[in-house]
């Protein structure tokens, strides 16, 4: 036992913060989504088994949260993935020190904190004279309670697609010098070379890049929060994520009705532990997402 | 220099031209934080010190900025200086030491590193409402910290992982615990990573949040982030002073990435926002 007593020590504190606050909450969630916990209820809840998934399914908006999340998920996927690869593709294809320079902006987004980015937004779609959207456009109005899907998925496509042009940038530099050399020797342009050289060596980035953000962005839900607040009117932007988060922590209808809440997150959590499960199966995190990291200079 | 077509400068234009939104919407903060009125990007009027007043009178019914101020403080130096401290000694020890349960452990780390945090805030918050944590900044740390354990683990654990083992062997035979020797020996050869590492905690811990704002109820706790959404969620906002207050709150992180721009490329590319 004492052979062991080195690394039990040096794994001790990430061990307890990891059990309680990544293990326990899993577990958690599960068991609360089987109680009727509510404000009310908080001290002693009541067990009610299923109970809470039939309510769930009830819901007269349940259907529109759900296709709202599709649509979310979809629309700022094809965004990041899309821009995520032209900028990696044009930025490869300038001077390295220019590249740089556009992408050190485009992570800006990402950089800033978030009340701060979401703030930039609020005031660029502002009525006119304010609005520069509004100057730009000719038309007056507030576009986030006019176009809140426009505003939503762009707003959190210019912070995602950094994700995407980072790993493909780096994928591209990794490419062998030698099949371009190839690809000029055989007389191939540019566009030639990025379509059958570049791209079949992207598939791998870019299929990960897909499944990692599919993840996130299906649970995630600052940025809809501080723009729209899943509105304007009745649950117009609301997805998935927050409408969990809505029921369960902050005071919808008075009553916070925790346990519900809970089993909406319930299924968010059992989908992030199988996806990341197999994540690990399918792709080698090791060169994906560690390799870049180690560079030292 | 991967692709470098003959008409380059051409895309370098639409690379700029990419640019452009992002570019104008710092234009926009920083101008509307100075002017009286701003109409898209042009000023009205003259420079505007009243947007500053948040600086020296508290606004409004919220504690004066230097509540939030040193909370935020006090909140990103701790999550980011304990996530370093922590997640380099757990990475020290699944890079050089055996024990049983090694590979779980190193398979738990990267399993939570794509599992998305986000969907445990309602168990989170049970639990610090057990531990009697809510509405208070060390139980936020505690989270915070924590869930920027996964990165921090993987990440050091590549960089002890390419240190060679001679030194530390020579010191073990000579005697040395493994305690000293992590200390003395082994955490400055990885300087470099413990720098990224604590920057990156440090502007993640900085920007943060849904966690504060889930988790912290009383204003005298308020981090920068909530002192600054109470300005944005209000129903005539002062866009003067919210962009003042922005630029405030924002400028450290700019100077910060400035500086640490280049090592910080790289870990961004394991970053867990969407």
């Amino acid at each position: 036992m004492r052979r062991y007593a080195a690394p039990l020590l040096f794994l001790l504190p990430a061990t307890v913060l990891i059990v309680l606050f990544f293990v326990v909450p899993v577990g958690m969630t599960l068991y609360l989504s089987f109680t009727d916990m509510s404000t009310l209820t908080f001290r002693n809840p009541k067990w009610v088994g299923m109970g809470n998934y039939p309510t769930l399914l009830r819901d007269p908006f349940i259907g529109k949260i759900l296709l709202n999340t599709v649509r979310y998920v979809s629309l700022t996927l094809l965004f990041n993935v899309g821009m995520g690869l032209a900028l990696a593709l044009f930025s490869s294809s300038v001077r390295e020190r220019w590249a740089n320079q556009v992408r050190a902006v485009w992570l800006l987004p990402r950089i800033l904190p978030p009340v701060v980015y979401v703030l930039i937004w609020h005031g660029l779609t502002r009525e006119a004279p304010f609005g520069l959207v509004s100057d730009i456009t000719g038309i007056s109005q507030n576009w986030i309670t006019g176009r809140p899907w426009t505003v939503l998925v762009l707003a959190n496509g210019l912070v995602g697609a950094s994700f995407g042009m980072l790993i493909f940038s780096s994928a591209i530099k990794s490419i062998s010098q030698d099949l371009f050399y190839a690809a000029a020797v055989d007389g191939a342009t540019t566009v030639q070379t990025v379509r059958r050289v570049v791209l079949p060596m992207l598939r791998w980035p870019i299929l990960f890049v897909t499944a990692y953000q599919t993840l996130s962005l299906l649970t995630s839900f600052e940025y809809i929060l501080l723009l729209t607040d899943g509105g304007p009117g009745f649950y117009t932007t609301t997805v998935w994520a927050l409408h969990a988060y809505k029921l369960a922590l902050s005071n919808y209808f008075g009553n916070v009705q925790f346990g519900l809440g809970a089993a909406m997150a319930a299924f968010l959590v059992v989908i992030g532990v199988i996806v990341s499960l197999i994540y690990l199966r399918i792709f080698n995190f090791r060169e994906l997402v560690a390799e870049p990291k180690v560079e030292v200079n | 220099m991967a692709l470098l077509p003959p008409r380059w400068r051409l895309v370098l234009i639409v690379l700029v031209a990419f640019c452009l939104p992002i570019l104008s919407g710092v234009a926009w903060l920083f101008l509307t934080g100075s002017f009286d009125r701003v109409h898209g990007l042009i000023p009205q009027g003259s420079v505007a010190l009243k947007n500053w007043r948040f600086l020296w009178e508290a606004v409004g019914g919220r504690p004066p900025i230097r509540v939030p101020l040193v909370n935020s403080i006090i909140f990103s130096i701790v999550v980011s200086t304990s996530v370093v401290l922590i997640s380099s000694m757990a990475a020290y020890a699944i890079s050089r030491m055996s024990f049983p349960g090694r590979r779980m452990y190193l398979g738990l780390v990267l399993v939570l590193h794509a599992f998305p945090a986000v969907s445990l805030l309602i168990a989170i918050f049970y639990i610090l409402r057990r531990l009697g944590l809510f509405d208070t900044l060390l139980g936020v740390i505690l989270v915070k910290t924590t869930l920027e354990l996964p990165l921090g683990i993987w990440l050091m654990k590549g960089f002890f992982d390419f240190l060679s083992w001679e030194m530390e062997m020579a010191a073990l035979v000579d005697g040395m615990s493994r305690w000293t020797l992590f200390r003395k020996i082994a955490l400055p050869l990885v300087r470099p990573g413990l720098l990224a590492l604590w920057t990156f905690s440090l502007l993640s811990a900085w920007g943060e949040f849904i966690l504060p704002f889930t988790f912290i109820v009383s204003s005298q706790n308020f981090t920068m982030a909530m002192y600054l959404q109470t300005f944005l969620s209000e129903a005539f906002a002062d866009f003067g002073m919210l962009a003042a207050v922005g630029v405030f709150y924002a400028l450290p992180v700019v100077v910060l990435f400035m500086i640490g721009q280049r090592f910080l490329l790289n870990i961004y590319s394991g970053g867990v926002k969407g």
